[in-house]
């Protein structure tokens, strides 16, 4: 079994420490640990953190694989400090079928560089008509225990409902991507003053705002376990934060681009800029990052969307909605939430680690760091300086806002069940 | 003046009166047995069409071949939106030919933008209408109308609009035309009221600079000039509006209205008019409607903005005179 001595790293931004891996498992946490036999890792200064869980990414396998692959996107979360990765379900063919989730599930296994969780489709093809097999799907290899149309809304109140009563059954939890549909036909951006300039259609908070109020209110007259996606809005932050004083059982997720990019950036008409939800206003943001860091927002999802360089090299209509995020994503939750004062790493270890894990229920990850826990690890530069090159990303599409930006932090090792995936910044 | 001329907010105000006396020079070209410039001989323009307007191409085209240039006409209808490169393949086409100057029509916001910001394209770039965005030209040849009417063909030389009142009326939310009149007209000092049911008016116009009123028949006594706006008829459908009926009632100029106008004022429309609904005959066919002289006026406008965008520092009509010789 191979030994690694992580030494003098500060866990969980805490006081150094060493941290001895002994093959899967962390073997022991104390100052002062011998590195006898063990291959040792100076870590002086460096912030220790669990493995980083996502829990919305898209790897787009199987279907385009012209953007991004489960092999592709697992390098490009290990680059970025992920152990765990929820895979969104809407490929081609959709994963709403046991053999699908599988097939994902197992090529994330044979890869090796990152537990790959199939999210199952809540309807057939994600049409929103017709439940899918989502007891199959939990009973696969892949226990699916997340269910999302991601992508599109559950927009049928009566679907939403049965499907929040149905996962009770083997603890599941839909996940939602809240957009009125009839509200943000011919939708472009964020509805404000930037659009009404820009004249580019508009996607109005409401359309986000008022299926989070229904869905919060399903699930408490159900008793059941709602999660929203990719939360956007000021507005939105307001009613999960009623929910959750009613007690009602809501969890929420927010990107890294909606803590940092507003909606101002249109007026570039760079589709780089283009996503859904759309880059929002000021407000919103700041909003957003009060939210985090008070627990409204229970965690980050990076919502990493790769497409390849055609379908943003366009005008805006035209263009794709989407941006990868999961090799940017820690940098700028420090921007965003560390460097100002709002979050301190343990903080960023609960909401990027431990509370995705269990929303998801992806066991083994999001554990402290400590003596017999599962060695899933991930060890940031927090004093790094640079800028954002996409040349370098792992990812196999390059759709980053943040091309040139200088972002603090870089992720240096990451370890997955012991086996190093990332070594000094480089994949192994 | 900046290389291209995407949005009418980046004009100045000095760059916008700068183009109306041009215009007038241009005007005096047409009133001549021979309204030919050689301004912009062996420069290669391109018309790039993406969405249907045969009035808008026809207009651009006059004013090219008065300027000499070679004119080469490009439809694309159809295959924009759907097919995202097309807009790229069809630059870069352009581009190898050596093309002068791109003067685009496209269904998509922001597309204009995109051309001469994206490194496809070395041309200067003209915006002849984007989406729900802009149409500078329009804005510029409904100012020049103002101008003309409203101060006069020579005292109007030199001036801007300040201390106008004018009133734009409909369709606000799906208008390029009212977005680029609302930036020109305060640039050039006027004082704009946007009418129209508060559904045709766009979330976030409160940035804008001008006023909002759904009430027109209050706003009409106050007006130098009134500026009525197409209304598509499948915004019905979308629930904009109850009635076609109903929006005649409270949005229509008809005669009644009219006579509200204060006894200089007029009444303009970008056309095609959609006669009943938005206007009335009545309307549409007196001398203070403006419509047909803002088509000849548009002519002039075009050759102004090509000029000075592509035909260097000289006078433009001075100089030919010379050559005429
Ligand atoms: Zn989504």
């Amino acid at each position: 079994m191979s030994k690694i001595l992580i030494r003098g790293a500060k866990v969980l931004g805490g006081a150094p420490q060493d941290v001895l891996i002994d093959g899967e498992t962390i073997a022991e946490v104390g100052s002062g640990l011998s590195a006898e036999g063990a291959e040792v890792v100076e870590a002086d200064g460096k912030v220790l953190l669990p493995g980083l869980v996502d829990l919305h990414t898209h790897l787009r396998e199987p279907g385009r694989e012209d953007s991004e692959t489960v092999l592709t996107g697992t390098r490009a979360a290990a680059s970025g400090g992920y152990t765990a990765v929820f895979a969104m379900a809407n490929t081609f063919p959709v994963a709403d079928t046991a053999g699908v989730v599988e097939q994902v599930w197992r090529l994330g296994r044979e890869h090796g560089y990152c537990d790959v969780h199939p999210i199952g489709a809540v309807t057939v093809g994600l049409e929103g008509r017709k439940l899918a097999e989502l007891g199959a799907m939990h009973e696969s290899a892949a226990g699916v225990t997340v269910f999302s149309d991601d992508g599109k809304c559950v927009d049928d109140a009566v679907i939403m409902r049965r499907a929040l009563e149905y996962v009770k059954a083997f603890g599941g939890v839909v996940a939602q991507h809240a957009q009125e549909p009839r509200l943000t036909e011919g939708a472009q951006m964020n509805e404000g003053v930037v659009s009404a300039e820009l004249g580019l259609g508009g996607w109005p908070a409401v359309a986000e705002e008022s299926i989070i109020a229904r869905d919060v209110l399903l699930a408490d007259h159900v008793g059941s376990r709602v999660h929203i996606c990719h939360l956007s809005t000021a507005g939105s932050v307001e009613i999960v934060r009623w929910a959750k004083s009613r007690g009602i059982d809501v969890t929420a997720e927010v990107t890294p681009h909606h803590l940092l990019l507003t909606d101002e950036l249109v007026r570039t008409y760079n589709p780089v800029y283009k996503v859904n939800p759309p880059l929002r206003t000021e407000r919103d943001v700041l909003a957003l990052r009060e939210a985090l860091a008070d627990g409204t927002i229970d965690i980050v999802a990076t919502d990493h969307a790769p497409h390849p360089h055609e379908d943003k090299d366009c005008e805006w209509a035209a263009a794709a909605m989407g941006m990868v995020g999961l090799e940017t994503a820690l940098s700028v939750v420090q921007e965003t939430m560390v460097d100002t004062g709002l979050l301190d790493w343990a903080g960023v270890a609960d909401r990027m680690s431990v509370k995705p894990a269990r929303i998801g229920q992806a066991t083994g990850h999001g554990r402290p760091v400590s003596a017999g826990e599962p060695a899933n690890l991930t060890l940031v530069d927090t004093e790094y300086r640079g800028r954002v090159d996409p040349a370098g990303f792992a990812s196999r599409s390059r759709n980053t806002p943040y091309e040139g930006r200088e972002l603090p932090g870089r992720v240096t090792h990451t370890w997955l069940r012991g086996k190093a995936t990332l070594v000094d910044g480089k994949l192994t | 003046m900046q290389r291209h001329l995407i949005s009418a907010a980046d004009l100045t105000r000095d760059d916008a009166v700068l183009i109306l006396d041009t215009a007038e020079e241009m005007a005096r070209v047409a009133d001549r047995p021979i309204k030919k410039l050689p301004t912009l001989r062996g420069r290669t323009i391109v018309n790039l069409f993406f969405e249907d307007s045969t009035r808008t191409r026809i207009s651009f085209e006059a004013a090219e071949k008065r300027l000499s240039a070679d004119v080469i006409n490009f439809t694309a209808k159809g295959s924009s939106v759907s097919k995202g490169e097309s807009l790229k393949d069809t630059a870069q086409t352009l581009e190898a030919m050596g093309v002068d100057a791109v003067v685009i029509r496209h269904g998509a916001s922001g597309a204009p933008y995109r051309l001469a910001n994206s490194g496809w394209i070395d041309a200067a770039v003209i915006n002849a209408g984007d989406g729900t965005h802009q149409h500078p030209t329009q804005a510029l040849l409904d100012a020049f109308t103002m101008r003309r009417r409203l101060i006069g063909r020579d005292a109007g030389i030199g001036q801007d609009l300040s201390g106008k009142r004018i009133t734009i009326v409909g369709d606000v939310l799906h208008s390029r035309v009212a977005r680029s009149n609302v930036d020109l007209l305060h640039t050039l000092g006027a004082e704009v009221t946007l009418v129209a049911p508060p559904t045709l008016v766009p979330v976030g116009v409160e940035s804008w600079p001008c006023a909002v009123s759904y009430d027109l028949d209050s706003t009409l006594p106050k007006c130098d000039a009134v500026m009525m706006l197409r209304v598509q008829r499948e915004r019905m459908n979308a629930a904009f509006f109850p009635t076609e009926r109903e929006y005649a009632r409270r949005y229509g100029l008809d005669g009644d209205r009219m006579a509200k106008l204060p006894e200089h004022a007029v009444v303009m429309h970008p056309g095609p008019m959609v006669r009943g609904m938005e206007i009335t005959a009545e309307v549409a066919d007196s001398d203070r409607c403006t419509a047909v002289e803002q088509v000849a006026n548009g002519v002039s406008i075009r050759m102004a903005v090509l000029y000075l965008l592509l035909g260097g520092n000289e006078p433009a009509v001075t100089h030919t005179r010379t050559e005429e010789k």
